[in-house]
């Protein structure tokens, strides 16, 4: 007899794929936004950290921008899906059913990597023909990388996802709180420059983690010296994930 | 499949015994297929469900109605496995829901009130993805083809009329062939040609043998279909049979209403129940009066007295006026 969560999974991770790519505003969000900001920006301030541009005091990495932003979409996509789900009755629909409410929510999870996965290929292969030289980083570490990120910042989207009340607020509020996260997570300015209150908050928010992480393994100091944060990063999935099941609202 | 039960309750099959509905003798021999005793469901204060208590048989389409809020959707929840009830006992398919949810959810089928499903799934992969999920299901074909969906095998969901929603939503509950059936307020916000063709298909269901259980608060859906109902009201439930059983306890009066040009009529109609003219154009009769056999008895007289008709119309009470008799206020208030 299969595992229980198994009962339906590709089935269902299939069909919301396709449902996915159904949705135009999704999958140019998904797929075309963040490799656009790479490019413009790599443009404009380098695509490595070594190589800003002189007229801008803030040095930073066009790749790990784009990436964190891959992850981001991923979780903004991931909150208004269960937003709309849960408002229309469909997270219940799919209750009913043999599905376990585990099953239901990997599809979801399954799906949104896949597409942060070919997010990322593509961001590479634009890197590799657009800026030739600076994109020296191993691919494997690198993605291995932005996985470990967005499951952790996923899994806060799910503690988000339980609290915005109608689909409607789904974006805005998604915005509100993941756009800002990244203004404190290192990438723009270093966070030693931020007050205590922030600096603590910084701490605790996974963005800033996975900067750290994806701005050692770009540098080449890889994971050895930046487990600290890959343990964070692990922890913080752990806290979001036991949280989401504590105030998960199936409708 | 044929259902010696359901013969017993309908009294259809002519080599059967005649034994009615309401002998004592049939609790005995139908096992019931859902049954509740003293379910209570609070929300925080509010009181959902108070006090609960009904039998299902089985082959036969129950029907909870009742207005909006008065705890219809609450006890099928319950039923479902979807909500954990404060009190009371549920019994279906002799499973406790909540404990072998699991075991119950591969013998039921759902349908809920207004549900949707993603709006960009095509009908034949929400279909494809059900049958996935179950052990022993139905032809995706055929399903389709009994519920007038074959030609949109392909369409997206938020294609789809209200009619063709809800039929796809009949279609799901089906798929593994399952013994009993909640159907959530199934023809609300249709217009009355879709009601229709959705009627057919639920007496359709129960024609192959599956329970259905389902709430409404259409008074004209739960007579047509249903046979037997429970009327509940803030989470009570205030009286229980048959339609017919229903109207014949609590609304025995019925009514004939003739126009005639004729003189004396009053007085020649003495002796079958109570008579009001209205004047006006000629004269309109309306006379009151109760039992099978009024109508009847109204025909004879007139027509032994020779006289002559202009218009002729019954009144005969419906499930709704049980229903605003009981609860003293209309199913819309």
């Amino acid at each position: 007899m299969q595992h229980r969560f198994l009962r339906g999974f590709w089935k269902l991770t299939w069909v919301e794929t396709k449902v996915f790519t159904r949705e135009p505003m999704g999958f140019v969000g998904t797929l075309v936004m963040p490799l656009v900001v790479f490019i413009a920006l790599g443009r404009a301030f380098g695509a490595g950290k070594s190589v800003a541009a002189p007229q801008v005091d803030i040095p930073f990495n066009a790749a790990i921008l784009a990436a964190v932003l891959i992850a981001i979409s991923a979780v903004q996509s991931l909150v208004a899906i269960i937003s709309i789900y849960r408002e229309g009755g469909i997270l219940k629909r799919l209750r009913a059913t043999p599905l376990s409410p585990v099953t239901i929510m990997g599809a979801q999870v399954t799906v949104k990597l896949a597409f942060t996965v070919i997010s990322l290929a593509l961001l590479m292969l634009a890197g590799r023909r657009l800026f030739p030289g600076v994109m020296r980083v191993n691919l494997f570490s690198f993605t291995a990388a932005v996985i470990l990120s967005t499951f952790s910042i996923l899994s806060l989207g799910f503690v988000l996802a339980s609290l915005v009340p109608t689909a409607r607020f789904a974006q805005p509020i998604g915005a509100a709180v993941l756009y800002p996260m990244l203004a404190l997570s290192g990438l723009f300015f270093p966070i030693d420059r931020l007050p205590r209150a922030l600096r603590t908050l910084a701490y605790l928010l996974p963005t800033t983690h996975a900067v750290a992480l994806l701005d050692g393994v770009w540098d080449g100091s890889g994971w050895g010296a930046h487990w600290v944060n890959a343990a964070v990063l692990l922890a913080l999935f752990a806290a979001y994930t036991a949280l989401s099941t504590k105030v998960f609202r199936w409708e | 499949m044929p259902s010696p039960v359901r013969d017993l309750l309908c009294g259809v099959n002519a080599s059967a015994k005649p034994v009615l509905a309401s002998t004592p003798l049939v609790t005995f021999v139908v096992n019931p297929v859902i049954a509740v005793s003293n379910l209570g469901k609070r929300y925080g204060r509010t009181v959902a469900v108070d006090d609960v208590s009904l039998e299902v048989l089985e082959g036969e389409i129950f029907g909870l109605i009742g207005p909006n809020g008065a705890g219809k959707t609450t006890t099928m929840e319950c039923m479902e496995g979807d909500r954990i009830p404060d009190k009371g006992t549920i019994s279906v398919l002799g499973l406790d829901p909540r404990r072998d949810a699991n075991a119950l959810r591969q013998r039921i089928g759902v349908q809920h009130q207004e549900a949707q499903l993603q709006k960009r799934i095509k009908v034949w992969e929400a279909v494809d993805l059900w049958r996935s999920l179950y052990p022993r299901v139905v032809d995706a074909d055929t399903l389709l083809a009994r519920l007038g969906l074959e030609s949109k095998r392909n369409a997206w969901f938020m294609t789809l009329s209200g009619g063709q929603k809800q039929r796809l939503f009949i279609a799901l509950a089906l798929i593994h062939e399952p013994e009993v059936v909640f159907l959530d307020e199934l023809t609300t916000g249709l217009d009355p040609q879709a009601r229709r063709a959705i009627w057919t298909l639920v007496t359709g269901i129960r024609d192959r043998g599956t329970t259905v259980f389902l709430t409404t608060h259409l008074m004209e859906e739960a007579e047509r279909l249903c046979d037997r109902v429970a009327i509940i009201e803030h989470g009570r439930i205030i009286e229980l049979g048959t339609p017919d059983e229903l109207v014949q306890k609590h609304c025995p009066e019925r009514a004939v209403v003739f126009t005639s040009d004729d003189v004396n009529v009053t007085e020649r109609l003495q002796g079958v129940g109570v008579v009001d003219r209205t004047e006006g154009n000629g004269g309109t009769y309306a006379i009151r009066g109760a039992g099978d056999d009024f109508v009847t008895d109204v025909i004879n007289i007139i027509a032994r007295e020779g006289i002559r008709v202009r218009g002729f119309r019954t009144e005969i009470p419906t499930l709704e006026d049980v229903f605003l008799k009981l609860t003293g206020h209309g199913i819309r208030d």
